[in-house]
């Protein structure tokens, strides 16, 4: 990729993404109250993670089944309500010791 | 010491936490733009001009993978469209020595988590407050990238291969404990999974590009519980809280 067109995907990208956090901020005055847009905007997160993670995540890593060890992890510490870090850092762990073992075998 | 210096201290104080966790998010973040073959430099350049994780990540298989500015920009759009709320909530929590100049400033670096503390805060925001609580996050999501993206040069393949998902673990540890909570976000979660699962393996939608796809099943799955399970309105400060 040469410098010029990764800047202008970049512009766009900085762009884009600090017009949406700077002009409610600079312009309006007023709280939302449309209750369609409140509940959209309440969703979007979560949505917008799932579909990022599912099934991408399975394909993050050398092997399917480290992939695999690593998600279970993941959703058996985030169901215990771990910290962002911790979840991480534990899921990382086993896709380590997984596919150190599988290297073995 | 002024009152200024001890809300100041008092915001690094609150910040450090979101700086350590920014380090891991942005080195995890580093990795996966080096690998997706983007420079070091271009890497860093990213998280000092985005500061989104989830954005970024986004940005990077349509920058990497030649993809349309306008795919670039609306992916962008719906996938930060949340920051609108946050920015607009804290615009009223702000208090009136902000001048037009340190909204500028301030609005750049509300991510999910400097929103979600400085709105637990009680009672209004000063300057001082907010200009320490950013400062470290955005030093942490700076020197992570940078450090993550450099590291991936040189760290063995088994330990990138595992970091790989250290950010989609960072994801499910937000998304979990709220389908946990609630139900219609539970649901909302499985829909937007199903979605994005076909447009993955069903032939004909899989040649759709990444970018449309986090767009197309994230706004369906958000719209459609919209219309079935609407919030409780008069309960909204917080909502987008992660």
């Amino acid at each position: 990729m040469n410098n010029y067109s990764f800047g202008i995907y970049l512009l766009v990208s900085a762009v884009v993404t600090y017009l949406i956090r700077m002009l409610p901020m600079v312009l309006v005055k007023k709280q939302i109250t449309n209750r369609f847009v409140l509940s959209f905007l309440h969703y979007v997160p979560y949505a917008v993670l799932s579909v990022m993670t599912i099934p991408a995540i399975f394909y993050s890593t050398s092997y399917g089944l480290s992939a695999f060890i690593g998600f279970a992890v993941a959703m058996v510490f985030a169901c215990f309500e771990k910290s962002l870090v911790k979840v991480a850092a534990f899921s990382c762990a086993a896709v380590l010791v997984t596919e150190l073992i599988l290297a073995k075998v | 010491m002024t009152e200024n210096a001890v809300k100041f201290k008092k915001g690094i104080s609150d910040g450090l936490p979101i700086c350590f966790g920014y380090f891991a998010v942005a080195f995890a973040f580093g990795i996966f733009a080096v690998e997706s073959g983007m420079s070091v430099v271009q890497s860093l350049l990213i998280s000092m001009t985005n500061v989104t994780s989830a954005g970024q990540l986004a940005a990077v298989p349509v920058i990497a993978g030649g993809g349309t500015l306008i795919e670039l920009a609306v992916a962008q759009f719906v996938i930060n469209l949340r920051y609108s709320l946050m920015s607009l909530s804290l615009s009223q929590k702000i208090d009136k020595k902000f001048n037009m100049l340190d909204r500028l400033v301030i609005s750049f670096v509300n991510t999910d988590e400097v929103f979600a503390v400085s709105s637990s805060q009680k009672g209004s925001l000063c300057k001082a407050y907010m200009y320490g609580l950013i400062i470290t996050p955005y030093f942490g999501w700076s020197a992570g990238t940078v450090i993550g993206a450099v590291a991936g040069n040189i760290l063995p393949q088994v330990v990138i291969s595992s970091l790989g998902l250290a950010i989609y673990g960072m994801f499910i540890a937000i998304i979990v404990p709220e389908t946990k909570k609630s139900r219609p976000v539970a649901l909302c979660v499985l829909l937007a999974v199903a979605l994005s699962c076909a447009f993955r393996y069903i032939p004909v939608l899989n040649s759709v590009s990444q970018g449309f796809v986090i767009i197309i099943c994230s706004v369906v799955a958000s719209a459609v519980f919209a219309v079935v399970a609407p919030i409780d309105t008069k309960n909204k400060e917080g909502e987008t809280n992660e």
